[in-house]
Parts: C-alpha cells; sequence; structure tokens
C-alpha cells in the first residue's frame, strides 16, 4: 500500500472505506443506539475518541508488542478507554448512561476500534494512526446521525427532543411512523443507505455469488 | 423453577441477542453464508456463553461488587469500575482455556469449530450478556439460565439467517444491494418476525 498522507486517511473511511457500509463493522452499536438522535452523538462521540485515542496508544507502542500477545495488550488498552468514558458519561450525564445502558461497555467488542488497531495502528506511526481513528470515527458517526435523525425525525416527529413535525395527535399534520422506532427499522435503513452509497460508489458493488444461466428454453423443447 | 423457564423462553425469543439486540452483528453477518459452519459457532457461542456469564458473576459478586472484598478485610473498597477490563479479561481467558482443552480432549469438535473459537472473544453478544446480567442482578441460578438461554438465542438467529441466505443465492438481486445490502433487509423481516413475541406474557 502506498504511503497515505493525513487527508486521505482521514477523509477516506467517510464515503470511500465507510465502516459500517462497507467494511461490515461496528453494527451492533450502530442499530441500537439510533432509535434518537441524542444517544446516536454521544455514542458517535464516546466511538470516535475511543478509536483515535487506542490507535494513537497502541501505534505508540507497537514496536514493543509482541505479536503473539497482541490481541490482550489491544484489548486492554481498549478496554481501559472505555472505563474512561464510561466513569465520564456516569459522572456527568448520569441520565444518558443509563439510556445507553451496555452499549457504552460494548464499545470495546466494537469491531471497529479493533478493526483499526489490528489493520492500521499496528503499521503505522502514531500521527497518521490516530487521524485514522478519528476518521473512521466519523465515517461511523456519519452513518449514526443519518439514522438517527431518520428514525427520530419521521419515528417521533422530534429532533432532539424538539418538536419538528406538528403530530397529528396534538392537533399537527404528521402521523408518527411507529415503526422506525422499533428495532427492525434500523436494518431496513442501514440496508437501503448501503444501497444508495453503492449506486453511488460503483465499486462498492460486490460480484454475485452466483449468477442465473441465460435461458435456453428454445433448446431444451425436444 | 418455572421462573427459570420463562427466564429461558424470555431470553431465546424476546430478547434475543441477535434480533432485539443486534448484538454479535458483525460474526452474525460475516460467517451467515453457509448453514454449517453458522451451526457450529453458533454452538461455540452457547456453550463460552454458559460458561462466562456465570463466571463473571461470580467474578462481580466476590470481587468487585461494593462491599464485596468485606472478607479480605476492605469492606468499602467498590471495585465495580474494574468491571468492564476484568470481564473481557475472563472472557478471553476462558475462550483460550476452551480452546486448548478442546484441543486436547475432543479434537473432533476443536476441528470442526476451527477458526470461530478465538472469534467469539470480540463477540459482543457474550459481553453484551454479561453486562446485561449485572445490570439486571441476576442470582447464580439466573445467570446460568440466562447464560444458556441468550447464547442459544443467538445460535438460532445465525442457524435462521444462514438457511435464508443460502437459499437467496438463487434470486435475482438489484446491483447494489447484493451482498450486504439484502443480508441487512433480510435481518430486518427476521427481527420483524420476532418482535411478534413481544406480546408474550409468561
Amino acid at each position: 500500500m502506498a504511503k497515505q498522507t493525513i487527508k486521505e486517511v482521514l477523509l477516506n473511511p467517510i464515503f470511500n472505506n465507510n465502516p459500517i457500509g462497507l467494511q461490515i463493522l461496528g453494527i451492533c452499536s450502530a442499530l441500537a443506539v439510533t432509535s434518537n438522535l441524542k444517544t446516536a452523538l454521544v455514542m458517535s462521540i464516546a466511538l470516535t475518541l475511543v478509536t483515535a485515542f487506542s490507535n494513537l496508544f497502541i501505534s505508540m507502542i507497537r514496536k514493543q508488542i509482541p505479536s503473539s500477545i497482541r490481541m490482550i495488550v489491544q484489548m486492554v488498552i481498549i478496554a481501559s478507554l472505555v472505563i474512561v468514558v464510561d466513569q465520564i458519561l456516569r459522572a456527568y450525564a448520569f441520565g444518558l448512561a443509563k439510556q445507553l445502558s451496555v452499549f457504552v461497555g460494548l464499545i470495546i467488542t466494537n469491531c471497529i476500534v479493533m478493526g483499526r488497531a489490528e489493520a492500521f495502528a499496528m503499521q503505522n506511526p502514531p500521527l497518521l494512526s490516530f487521524m485514522d481513528g478519528i476518521g473512521n470515527g466519523l465515517g461511523y458517526s456519519v452513518m449514526l446521525i443519518v439514522l438517527g435523525v431518520i428514525r427520530e425525525l419521521f419515528g417521533a416527529g422530534k429532533l432532539l427532543g424538539f418538536e419538528v413535525l406538528a403530530l397529528a395527535k396534538d392537533g399537527g399534520w404528521y402521523v408518527p411512523n411507529g415503526l422506525l422506532l422499533l428495532p427492525p427499522s434500523a436494518f431496513f435503513l442501514i440496508g437501503l443507505i448501503i444501497w444508495g452509497l453503492r449506486t453511488w460508489k460503483k465499486n462498492q458493488v460486490e460480484a454475485p455469488a452466483f449468477t442465473l444461466a441465460p435461458q435456453v428454453a428454445n433448446q431444451e423443447v425436444h | 423453577m418455572e421462573h427459570l423457564i420463562s427466564l429461558f423462553v424470555r431470553a431465546v425469543f424476546i430478547e434475543n441477542m441477535a434480533l432485539a439486540f443486534f448484538l454479535g452483528m458483525c460474526t452474525f453477518i460475516a460467517i451467515s453464508k453457509k448453514v454449517e459452519t453458522a451451526i457450529g459457532l453458533g454452538v461455540a457461542v452457547v456453550v463460552v456463553q454458559t460458561i462466562t456469564v456465570p463466571a463473571n458473576y461470580l467474578i462481580f459478586n466476590l470481587l468487585l461488587r461494593e462491599g464485596a472484598l468485606g472478607w479480605a478485610g476492605f469492606p468499602d473498597v467498590d471495585l465495580s469500575y474494574l468491571g468492564l477490563l476484568s470481564y473481557i479479561g475472563v472472557i478471553a481467558a476462558i475462550v483460550q482455556i476452551l480452546e486448548m482443552l478442546l484441543d486436547k480432549y475432543v479434537p473432533s469438535l476443536y476441528n470442526a469449530l476451527g477458526v470461530f473459537l478465538p472469534l467469539i472473544t470480540v463477540n459482543c453478544a457474550i459481553l453484551g450478556g454479561t453486562l446485561f446480567m449485572v445490570e439486571r442482578d441476576y442470582n447464580m441460578s439466573e445467570s446460568v439460565v440466562y447464560g444458556l438461554g441468550s447464547g442459544f438465542s443467538w445460535a438460532l438467529a445465525i442457524a435462521l439467517l444462514a438457511g435464508i441466505r443460502e437459499k437467496l443465492k438463487y434470486s435475482d438481486v438489484p446491483e447494489g444491494l447484493q451482498g450486504l445490502g439484502i443480508t441487512f433487509i433480510t435481518i430486518g423481516l427476521m427481527s420483524l418476525g420476532f418482535m411478534s413475541f413481544s406480546g408474550v406474557q409468561l
């Protein structure tokens, strides 16, 4: 791989190599916390910070880590960072921390953090790795925020808790679509977003595993 | 006893790890192309989950919880902030031990599970099960049942998805939806199906 510049490392993951859309990383939390925008925002910030700093620290000691126990070393660094984030959230935003429930803790096993540490930070210098962490965090955040906006706006008629679309039950015109607040809608939305992204960026389309044989009906008729 | 059965049923159907809480999605999507491998991974998850949830229950209640260190002469120590670090350590260690034990005593099962065992360490469903156990304050027998139930729920979901995806190969999917996109929509429909269990009261 050619030497990457900071700008490339920072911007590529947002559309060209989106962690959720293309790398299939970190989907678990993307779905669970997006039923409203506020939790989605907090989760994005938390994940971006954790990814960036875990990349930074792992890259700083990458030459000292023996490769046979690198997983454990990475895990310990990530888990410590997540504990810091978790404690800060509990101290300053307890209600929010309760709402996010186990999902802050699950950042540890979020494949984005681990995946980037393994794939990028182990081979690259600290500053570049830090930027890669921020970039991947942003790619994740973009997806989360889009989902959060769609789900909260059309599911509850609100954004960040403020009413945007006047609800029919309060005399307005908008009848909220309750499905969007339920878990399955997140899957549909991500599926559709991926469809959109791949229609726009053709090179991301996966080759079909099997193709139908062309119809040869006229020859088969004896 | 009745209470434990209802906990099991709730963990499997109503609070399905994969389809209601979206845990373990990465491996869920990556390893669901073939039914056999999906079932192999599912079995591994059930086993690991059934061991780790009670193990972490013991760690939490005997070492970390506020006042839990009273037996060692530190009644005021609250180590619960170390939770995340210890759980993931326990999970990684148990997966490692299980791998070595299987390799030594049941090589056929070890070969069948192959690469999936180490992957389980980073499966969010495992850590998620432990965190839910801590958050909901289960007791020992409940945590065994919950571990079994939540592991089984994940295994069930991945086996079902693999079955659907095997059939899906023969269908004509629009270009951009190929692969990942259609998988998401399939999971969405499955999740919608499992939502119908949510009305079940036990």
